[in-house]
């Protein structure tokens, strides 16, 4: 049997099967590696958190040390009340857990504030201080950049911050992820209003306390980061408010 | 080894006749696809810091390029011409994500490290060069060897770019599942009162390129036949 391969029937033909071949094949192939791949994104959340915290572990001791750390996980809404808490080990199937609010699914869904609710981590850091670590999720250059940044007591002080990204550029904005640029977060202050903290492209005086530099050559991923922890510390700002007036009033 | 069976040949060629040992020899000297037909250079260069990154990001192309030749090769006679260069970019295409399905669930450490570098083996100009030039034309059997020879033609100087750089850089040698081992005794180092600091400069992706060079230089001093005028 000969085969007219050039007949445009042919040819669509081929490139309807091959898609669905293909289709199916790839399908499968996501679907049965989704649950060790959520179990690993899990892993890296809370090596991430902690790693805001100043604390390092690894992926297989991340489910361990994540509770004797963090105290206590709450979520809350844009007016900054208090809607949910959770504490102890981690159960991914429980959905009320603030620790399972997928935040890169609701900033991505473009959803009013008001609709949605925001994890917070109450954790407790090596020396023993109260330290809120918040996730920011925002956009590079390329895709999704995304971390955690971690707040004294006062909760105006940074602590702490980790940052990570999809597709930024290597050695340009992909240098977000490394520790050189957020040990320079450690110790920085928040403003009382927006901006409160700002990512500034060159001419950073050096007293100042509410910036760090950029990254040279990352200047759209620099922006991204420091528009994330605007935009999220806008929205924690309320819950902040009403936890230092209460705890003035006792 | 996987030999075609289902095609009838007049005269079966023995498994490792000459001519299929030179489909294995010669890419990893005289045709190197890296130090002779300089390709595949990109990812040479970003993720061969650390040898456990070489070791997986090689033996993904090698697996991305023996299926993706066994496939075209079996095809070739029903792809349709109008359409191959599609054809083979859908095939390369799902088996490089499917690698990087796997990658993400079994090596979640690596795979984020190799980062878009396991996307871009579609775009590994040696993937879709071998099945253009080669797959295309010849029966599964030959193609296999191709891939193979062509595979590791590419992961030998990944290998020895990132062994030289990982030692001379960092000052350890890792190997996916081992994690990074540092040999050298702790107070070698400046850090530490001694006389001894790791190269900054391996680590930056240049020095790949200056690696890949002496490699070059080596190969082509020994055999002048490769040196273009």
């Amino acid at each position: 049997m000969t085969i007219n391969k050039n007949n445009t029937g042919y040819t669509f033909l081929f490139s309807i099967l091959m898609v669905l071949i293909v289709g199916t094949a790839l399908a499968y192939t996501s679907l049965s590696l989704k649950p060790l791949q959520k179990k690993n994104a899990a892993d890296k959340k809370m090596v991430d958190i902690l790693g805001a915290i100043g604390v390092a572990t690894t992926r297989g001791g991340a489910e361990t040390d994540f509770p004797s750390y963090v105290k206590e996980r709450l979520s809350i809404n844009s007016d900054g009340n208090v809607l949910n808490s959770s504490s102890g080990n981690v159960d991914p199937a429980d959905s009320s857990d603030p620790f399972n609010i997928d935040v890169k699914k609701d900033y991505r869904s473009k959803k009013p504030a008001s609709e949605l609710s925001f994890p917070l981590y109450v954790c407790e850091s090596m020396l023993g201080d109260t330290v809120y670590v918040i996730p920011v999720v925002g956009s590079g250059l390329w895709g999704p950049i995304w971390g955690f940044v971690a707040l004294e007591s006062d909760m105006n002080t940074i602590y702490g911050a980790k940052f990570d990204h999809k597709t930024e550029t290597p050695g340009l904005g992909a240098e977000i992820k490394d520790n050189e640029f957020s040990d320079k977060f450690k110790g920085q202050k928040l403003r009382d209003a927006s901006p409160y903290f700002t990512i500034l492209k060159g001419g950073r005086p050096i007293e100042d306390q509410y910036s760090v530099d950029g990254i040279t050559g990352g200047t759209i991923t620099s922006v991204g980061v420091g528009e994330m922890i605007d935009r999220t510390i806008t929205i924690y700002q309320h819950y902040f408010e009403s936890a230092i007036n209460s705890s003035d009033l006792l | 080894m996987s030999t075609d069976n289902s095609v009838v040949t007049p005269k079966r060629e023995s498994l490792f006749s000459k001519k299929n040992r030179k489909l294995l020899k010669d890419p990893l000297s005289d045709s190197n696809p890296i130090t002779i037909q300089v390709l595949g250079i990109c990812s040479a260069l970003a993720i061969t810091v650390q040898l456990q990154q070489a070791v997986i990001m090689s033996l993904s192309v090698l697996f991305v390029m023996v299926s993706g030749n066994v496939l075209v090769s079996l095809l070739r006679n029903l792809i349709p011409d109008r359409i191959r260069i599609i054809v083979q970019l859908v095939i390369v295409a799902s088996l490089v994500i499917i690698v990087d399905e796997v990658l993400k669930a079994y090596q979640p450490d690596i795979s984020e490290k190799l980062s878009v570098f396991v996307g871009l083996i579609i775009t590994n100009c040696i993937i879709m060069g071998r099945l253009e030039a080669f797959a295309l034309a010849n029966k599964p059997g030959p193609s296999v060897f191709d891939a193979i020879g062509n595979g590791m033609g590419y992961a030998w100087v990944l290998l020895v770019v990132s062994i030289v750089r990982e030692i001379f850089g960092s000052g350890a040698i890792s190997l996916p599942g081992m994690g990074q081992v540092k040999f050298l005794p702790q107070d070698w180092f400046v850090s530490s009162g001694g006389f001894y600091e790791n190269n900054n400069l391996m680590i930056l992706p240049p020095m790949a390129l200056v690696v890949v060079g002496i490699i070059i230089w080596i190969q082509r001093s020994r055999n002048e036949a490769l040196i273009e005028d």
